[in-house]
């Protein structure tokens, strides 16, 4: 049971339920600029994770990957977005989401639902901190109900870049990490896709003058 | 083992050439040349696999078997005739003023990024690594698909980045699941964990509850790279809206890649479940992409969407094929896949001319092809028949071998099967005839075309549907035995 | 004995509320630079309003009389099967949770009534908001409610306390949900910014005093009285099930001296907190209070979720 658990592994579920958190914070934020800071705040509650992982399993190339995390998601890319929201004068606008009641609760489903999918795996593993895979499932399935549910491109970014936070915490809590080369080849992909999704926002700003990606409908299945 | 390295290191020194050599003739003859330096030593590597039996580099990293040379032959074979293709093609972009020195520039560096990450697919004996560079290789194209800055551009480079992005995550939550299974043996050494040879071999000690979960989570993640119904979304829009040769190379050899991933993670999920779930979902989805793709082909209006459809549906019959897994069905996606990739590459290339032709991508503002330039039109025409299945191109064989071997095994699906490509054939006829027979429109100009690789790949095609060649016979065979475990022949 | 004590506990809880909204008064006049008035002031507003005539409205029917009293029982009857100082007392043993649930909503639907029974405008305003409020706050309280019985596996709250107390510090995800929704709640439920503001008589505004606006005299008293025993409730509801350390495990005179001071203790603390947010937020409009709660509930559903997915142990 959970008390006889380390302090360290019940912190590990803490964060883990707060990383949870977060991603709902993010689903129901419609400030831009709160909504970048809650996904810094989620890189370095992952950052945290990842550390006390290292720390309790005494996996010291995790506190590498703590490190890129940190740098990566808590720093890097929310600083870029923050700036470039800045720079394109996008710190007043809103991205409302509409219905967040609906958005909330489908949120709460996808949680359960998460955890229906994992169940199987986690019954396998006598370590208790493997829990917290059905929470990595449920932040990639809540990054991509953010995509869904919001129109502003920068806000998709956001629910982009927290997929990657959801894998990434999948791979922390189920096999402490992936090898070394993997991991930073994904670190790679995810940069390069953070600088491409600032070109990204020229682009479409140049080209529909508004960074609401709803107004891209002009390829559509429908017969014009 | 050599030429693997060679494979590999000729695309990256491409990249780092062409990103810095401004003269647009240089970098259109160093294009060429470093994707024909691939070639050779696909066929190098592809005599040496043919010899010897599979190679494992010395790190494990790197694996090949007659299953993965065989694509990568074709891989290096389709970049090189759309290298020689896209030189032209780029010029007439870029005297017309579409593109500048710059974006010239960058297609020629990102052209060679794609060979690379498509190698590395192909090569790489990670999992880990195989997600990596499928990721990269939507990141080398997503900037080229909106390489024209249109609105439509930028949209369909936003929608490809987006949903190829949040789909290709599926999978690598699925490669994640694969290293938990790996790791949970205690017969794998953690070092080793993500390695395709030591799961295989070891597939039958992974946890089947995990590697069911894992593959569906692959299916679906490498399953939307590939436009699999309803993942689909981004293909059409990605494939019309970029430079053409940019689609023949998404269609001709992007989707064979993450079919190959698909079925990389099939046969570990085939070892390790000993149930016929994995093939279930694949003939599933494959089927369904399939029927729709061959219904949607009614409702375009644009060439290259028209044709991206043509290729979902073919992908769909593939994924279908490769589900049933029978050595006969399997035998004939392999080839399948060979025969869908020379055809659809010539004939987004052929469409390319066509649209610069008629100055425009609207089928109904196309018309009259075969009197303005007979060799296009009759490109265009010859590559819808061979697309279509016409007998006697390769196309035909193989789709009639998969319905043999649907026949076998699951007889009430062939029904559905005839409909569907009954379906696409029609919708594919009903836009092609006036295209290109039509009256042709004032002041339509001959433009300067290459049409050499259309006549080359047409050519194989025909050839296969002849006849398959001993040596490719071979192939096909040793690829099934891998995949189905014993030879159709 | 044991009785006798739980007769003595829910005297004091009676008697301490007043003392509480005092010291909350005092608080949030020191953090707004203002003269702060005695400690003892609301027992002399209390005193004041008894001894003052009552005046009933033209069309008062006999539920607007009745109700301060209901009101004022309902809430003394939840003070006595509130564990305080010692945790197993017979009366908190007769009756769970949900219980408690049932007794809010029973003073609450008093006190709608008799706001509506006038007819004025406020009064059926004030009522209105009042139930809409209390229909989403309640989900949000069951959900911590459920959290709470699924992790203790128990509805009895003295169970839950000695459940807490027997496993030692534990860090629980769900309570840690559970607490914030129940803090939202409360505020909520209490009437206290941002929900309502409790200091003013806004007409626009107002929520809670919109209801009891036709009430002078000793009915008013027993009204106020009885709001500050909920206020109280809901403190020493959230000090005792989260923080339940020190309370009162026998009836030693030791045990509920310690009981006592904690509970003093741990109340002092929660009024700085409330006080600190009452003068750092602004009240809030009507229509956001729905956001504010579905918060809430939302936190509540993961408090339940956490426990579920990540406290239990399934190999």
């Amino acid at each position: 049971m959970l008390d006889e658990l380390s302090y360290y592994h019940q912190a590990i579920l803490h964060l883990a339920a707060l990383i949870t958190l977060s991603s709902f914070l993010m689903l129901g934020q419609s400030r831009l600029l709160r909504l970048i800071g809650v996904f810094a705040a989620q890189g370095f509650l992952l950052s945290a994770s990842t550390a006390l992982v290292a720390q309790t399993h005494d996996f010291p190339h995790l506190y590498i990957s703590a490190l890129l995390s940190l740098l990566l998601k808590g720093l890097l890319i929310p600083m870029m977005l923050y700036r470039l929201v800045m720079r394109m004068n996008l710190h007043r606008e809103m991205d409302t989401v509409e219905h967040p009641a609906g958005v909330m609760m489908g949120g709460a489903t996808l949680v359960v639902f998460s955890y229906y999918v994992c169940l199987p795996i986690v019954k396998l593993s006598p370590l208790m901190t493997l829990n917290t895979i059905s929470v990595s499932l449920a932040v990639v399935l809540l990054g991509m109900l953010l995509m869904i549910t919001r129109r502003h491109a920068v806000a998709q970014v956001v629910g982009f870049m927290s997929i990657e936070n959801g894998l990434f915490f999948a791979a922390v809590v189920s096999t402490m990490g992936m090898p070394m080369v993997v991991e930073l080849g994904i670190a790679f992909d995810v940069l390069v896709a953070a600088v491409i999704f600032g070109i990204f926002f020229f682009h479409i700003r140049s080209s529909i003058d508004s960074l609401d990606v709803d107004r891209l409908s002009k390829l559509s299945e429908v017969e014009e | 083992m050599i030429a693997v390295y060679l494979i590999l290191l000729a695309p990256l020194i491409g990249i780092a050439v062409l990103a810095v050599q401004g003269d647009p003739d240089k970098s259109r003859r160093y294009n060429i040349i470093f994707n024909a330096i691939t070639l050779i030593c696909s066929l190098w590597l592809a005599v040496l696999v043919l010899l010897k039996g599979p190679l494992l580099s010395s790190g494990k990293q790197l694996y090949i078997d007659s299953f993965n040379v065989y694509l990568v032959v074709l891989t290096a074979f389709v970049g090189f005739t759309t290298a020689l293709f896209s030189s032209a093609y780029m010029e007439h972009e870029r005297e017309i003023g579409k593109i500048n020195l710059k974006m010239l520039r960058f297609y020629y560096a990102a052209y060679q990024s794609f060979m690379f990450t498509m190698f590395l697919v192909l090569t790489t004996n990670n999992m880990g690594i195989l997600w990596v560079a499928m990721e990269g290789a939507t990141l080398a194209t997503v900037l080229l698909v909106s390489l024209y800055r249109t609105p439509e551009a930028v949209e369909a480079a936003w929608k490809y980045f987006i949903l190829c992005g949040v789909g290709i995550a599926q999978a690598l939550f699925g490669t994640i699941l694969l290293y938990f299974a790996a790791e949970q043996a205690v017969e794998i050494g953690s070092g080793d964990a993500l390695l395709w040879t030591t799961l295989f071999e070891n597939a039958t000690v992974l946890n089947p509850g995990v590697m069911n979960i894992a593959f569906v989570f692959l299916l679906v993640g490498y399953g939307t790279k590939m436009g699999l119904v309803p993942l689909h979304n981004w293909l059409p829009d990605a494939h019309s809206e970029g430079p053409t040769p940019m689609s023949a190379i998404l269609s001709g050899l992007l989707l064979n890649d993450a079919l190959y991933a698909v079925v990389r993670s099939k046969m570990l999920a085939d070892r390790a479940l000993g149930t016929a779930l994995p093939g279930y979902l694949m003939m599933g989805f494959g089927l369904l992409s399939f029927l729709v793709a061959a219904l949607l082909l009614h409702h375009q209006k644009d060439i290259k969407r028209l044709f991206s459809y043509s290729s979902i549906e073919h992908m769909g019959l593939m994924t279908f094929a490769f589900g049933i897994g029978s050595p006969w069905a399997t035998f004939a996606a392999l080839f399948h896949m060979t025969t869908h990739s020379l055809t659809k590459s010539a004939i987004f290339v052929t469409v390319g001319h066509a649209a610069q032709l008629a100055g425009t991508q609207r089928m109904d503002k196309i018309r009259g092809l075969i009197n303005t330039q007979p060799m296009i039109g009759w490109g265009l025409l010859v590559g819808t028949l061979a697309i279509a299945g016409f007998p006697p191109f390769g196309v035909f064989a193989s789709e009639f071998l998969i319905l043999v071997a649907t026949m076998q095994d699951y007889p009430g699906l062939t029904p559905l099967l005839l409909i569907g490509i009954g379906v696409a054939f029609a919708g594919l006829f009903r836009h092609l005839q006036p295209m290109v027979f039509g009256v042709v429109p004032e002041g339509q100009q001959a433009i300067v075309a290459n049409l050499t690789p259309v006549m080359v790949h047409l050519a194989l095609v025909l050839w296969l549907g002849l006849s398959i060649p001993v040596f490719l016979g071979n192939w096909f065979n040793q690829a099934t035995q891998l995949i189905a475990g014993s030879m159709p022949l | 004995m044991a009785w006798i004590l739980a007769i003595l506990q829910t005297l004091l809880f009676i008697g301490g509320a007043p003392l509480l909204a005092g010291w909350i008064k005092m608080l949030k006049c020191w953090l707004q630079n203002r003269n702060a008035p005695s400690l003892l002031q609301p027992y002399r507003d209390l005193r004041k309003l008894w001894r003052k005539e009552s005046i009933l409205p033209e069309s008062a029917s006999w539920i607007f009389t009745a109700a301060p009293y209901l009101v004022f029982t309902v809430a003394v009857l939840t003070a006595a099967v509130v564990p305080l100082v010692a945790v197993d007392l017979p009366s908190a043993r007769i009756i769970d949770v949900f219980g408690l649930v049932g007794f809010f909503a029973l003073a609450r639907t008093f006190l709608v009534l008799a706001g509506m029974d006038i007819g004025t405008a406020f009064g059926g305003m004030g009522s209105s908001r009042e139930m809409t409020i209390s229909s989403l706050a309640e989900p949000a309280m069951l959900m911590v409610v459920f959290t709470l019985a699924m992790s203790a596996g128990t509805t009895n709250l003295s169970m839950g306390m000695d459940y807490v107390l027997d496993s030692g510090l534990v860090l629980r995800p769900s309570f840690v949900f559970a607490l914030g929704s129940l803090m939202l709640v409360a505020v909520a439920e209490t009437g206290r910014v941002p929900v309502d503001n409790p200091a003013t008589h806004l007409e626009l505004t107002m929520i809670h005093e919109a209801m009891i606006l036709e009430y002078s005299g000793r009915y008013l008293a027993l009204m106020e009285w009885a709001s500050q025993i909920k206020l109280m409730l809901y403190g020493v509801l959230i000090a005792n099930i989260f923080f339940p350390w020190y309370i009162g495990r026998d009836f030693s005179p030791a045990a509920l001296g310690q009981g006592l001071l904690a509970i003093m203790l741990k109340l002092a603390l929660l009024s700085v907190l409330l006080a600190l947010s009452e003068t750092l937020l602004a009240k809030m409009r009507i229509f956001r209070v729905q956001e504010y709660l579905s918060f809430a509930y939302l936190l509540g559903v993961l408090g339940m979720l956490s426990h579920i997915i990540l406290e239990v142990y399934y190999a």
